[in-house]
């Protein structure tokens, strides 16, 4: 496991902040961790990344106690957060190699990395300028080449598109997915449920300090019910035909047919077959899958 | 990660004095504090204090004002230390570094390596300008080696309180205050004139404040007034502040600034 977590509790004052939350997260995974704001994401991706110290319960991140042995995670991990953390007085090259000597990298592997992780980032124009004159998108994107520096094996990015136009979002999470490719654990904290949709293999849901579900996208989105069909036709008479023979109401007025189901390809054969055989006209047709929204809402309301 | 100490503070050195050679700007203003007060001194008030003191007139005086114009140099120079130690942990850099396997003082000792050397540079301008308007010190070798073994102290001492001011504020705005008062201990001392012609309360006040036996040292090295006890508790003074801000500074950084 690159993360387990047992009965971790943390609180600010008499403020439960982590109230009990237990997970795990396999090597060469993406695990999002999705809540709204002030439900505890960022509390969580502070006491992995050994950046403060949890009240109770186990936590080992690499194969070590955070607790115990926190230089070793701290080499084993890279940390992008919501707030760029970029020195903002150094330009994206200096801000990079001042990264390669705190990881101690020989000067040259440093060198080669810092050039390496410019081009993949699309920095290297930038490269010269110094960070505070970069844009949203440029310095998210130098934070995290930042993060990389070190190779680290398990990435905390916390809400790491909070604020960025969809194109430099697109841009990132394509970054999120390569490095994914690469066999890098992703431990991704959003309040974007299409982001965690896009782009985790298991999500968790946290709320006023509790994970209150967990599971990978498709089985998150069977937790709710409201899946179904939408079945257009041309005039009532077709409705009503459809109607008779998926013993479904019509809803006369929108011509339109909702026949609950989940949507699989081989449902619908059926569902349209029956409709063939009795020669009844589909005009259009639509599946309506429930989105991590519908999940969200049923599950904390 | 103590093998990487040195290493690390090194690199945190280099980070600092990058900073210093993007903000000559900030540089200029603090170095602009001492000057002014420097020519004010000598040329609006000079001539009058100086007669006063010894009948000397201007000339005399800016070797009077110069002890007390060098420590309004360090005073001022700290306030970038403060403000630049105040950035970086109300910005998310220090959290960066804290999730790094970093030497976990290598960013404290950056910060106070880098205003130090900024401080001296600082003082050399200073003291170039003084000489230019007037000031003429008779110290030998050795004099000028123990002068600059005091200024190394006292900039030492009072880079460590800045540091600590740095970490202790919550706000930049709030850590470019802090330390202003500094700026105006020179004048409630022997700085711009003797504590004996202050009043009462006042005088006491100058006798036993630190940068007192600090100027008066500075004073007997550099222009051969006497300087009696005053040295040792020059030194005494720069090691109990330097002393107060390291360990100030040391529980404010270990601290967790999240509860």
């Amino acid at each position: 496991m690159a993360i387990s977590v047992t009965g971790l509790r943390r609180s600010y004052g008499d403020q439960l902040v982590l109230d009990g939350i237990d997970l795990e997260v396999p090597e060469g995974t993406v695990f999002s961790l999705l809540g709204p704001n002030g439900a505890g994401k960022t509390t969580m991706v502070q006491i992995l990344s050994t950046l403060i110290g949890a009240d109770a319960g186990e936590v080992r991140v690499g194969g070590h106690d955070v607790a115990a042995e926190p230089d070793r995670v701290r080499a084993a991990i890279g940390v992008t957060g919501q707030f760029s953390a970029v020195d903002d007085l150094l330009t994206g090259a200096e801000n990079l190699r001042l990264m390669a000597d705190l990881n101690h990298l020989p000067r040259v592997e440093g060198r080669r990395r810092v050039a390496e992780l410019l081009e993949r980032f699309g920095l290297d124009e930038a490269a010269g300028k110094v960070a505070v004159l970069y844009s949203g998108g440029m310095r998210r994107r130098l934070d995290l080449a930042m993060s990389l520096i070190g190779d680290p094996r398990v990435i905390f990015l916390d809400e790491p598109t909070t604020g960025l136009d969809p194109r430099s979002r697109r841009d990132m999470w394509q970054i999120v997915r390569d490095l994914a490719g690469r066999g890098v654990t992703i431990f991704l904290t959003t309040q974007y449920l299409e982001e965690a949709d896009q782009l985790a293999d298991r999500i968790a849901l946290l709320d006023h300090g509790r994970l209150v579900a967990e599971g990978s996208p498709a089985e998150l989105k069977r937790l709710v019910p409201g899946g179904h069909v939408e079945l257009r036709f041309a005039d009532e008479q077709a409705l009503a035909a459809a109607a008779a023979v998926l013993g479904v109401a019509p809803d006369e007025e929108s011509l339109v047919l909702k026949v609950p189901g989940d949507g699989h390809v081989r449902t619908l054969k059926a569902l349209l077959d029956r409709l063939d055989a009795e020669a009844v006209e589909v005009d259009g047709l639509s599946v309506h899958t429930p989105d991590l929204d519908d999940v969200f809402l049923a599950v904390t309301a | 990660m103590t093998t990487y100490a040195v290493r690390d503070s090194t690199t945190m050195l280099r980070r600092q004095l990058r900073h210093l050679s993007r903000n000559l700007s900030t540089i200029l203003m603090l170095l602009a504090v001492p000057i002014i007060f420097l020519l004010m001194f000598v040329y609006v008030l000079g001539g009058t204090l100086g007669d006063g003191l010894s009948g000397g007139g201007r000339r005399a005086y800016v070797n009077y004002v110069t002890p007390g114009i060098l420590l309004i140099t360090i005073a001022s120079a700290i306030q970038g230390t403060t403000i630049s130690v105040a950035m970086d942990m109300t910005g998310g850099i220090i959290a960066r570094f804290r999730t790094m396997a970093v030497a976990r003082a290598s960013v404290l000792t950056g910060h106070v390596l880098g205003s130090v050397l900024q401080t001296l540079m600082q003082l050399i301008v200073v003291l170039g300008v003084a000489v230019l308007v007037g000031f003429r010190p008779d110290a030998t070798a050795a004099e000028w080696l123990a002068t600059a073994g005091l200024l190394l102290a006292a900039t030492f001492a009072l880079v460590w309180l800045a540091v600590a001011m740095g970490l202790a504020t919550k706000t930049v705005e709030a850590a470019s205050n802090l330390p202003t008062p500094l700026l105006l201990l020179p004048l409630f001392g022997s700085g711009f004139v003797p504590p004996e012609s202050l009043p009462a309360g006042l005088r006491q006040f100058a006798e036993y404040q630190p940068f007192t036996p600090i100027m008066e040292t500075l004073r007997g090295l550099l222009l051969g007034t006497p300087i009696g006890a005053s040295a040792a508790v020059a030194f005494g003074w720069c090691g109990a502040i330097a002393l107060t801000g390291y360990v100030w500074a040391k529980w404010l950084y270990n601290r967790d600034r999240t509860r």
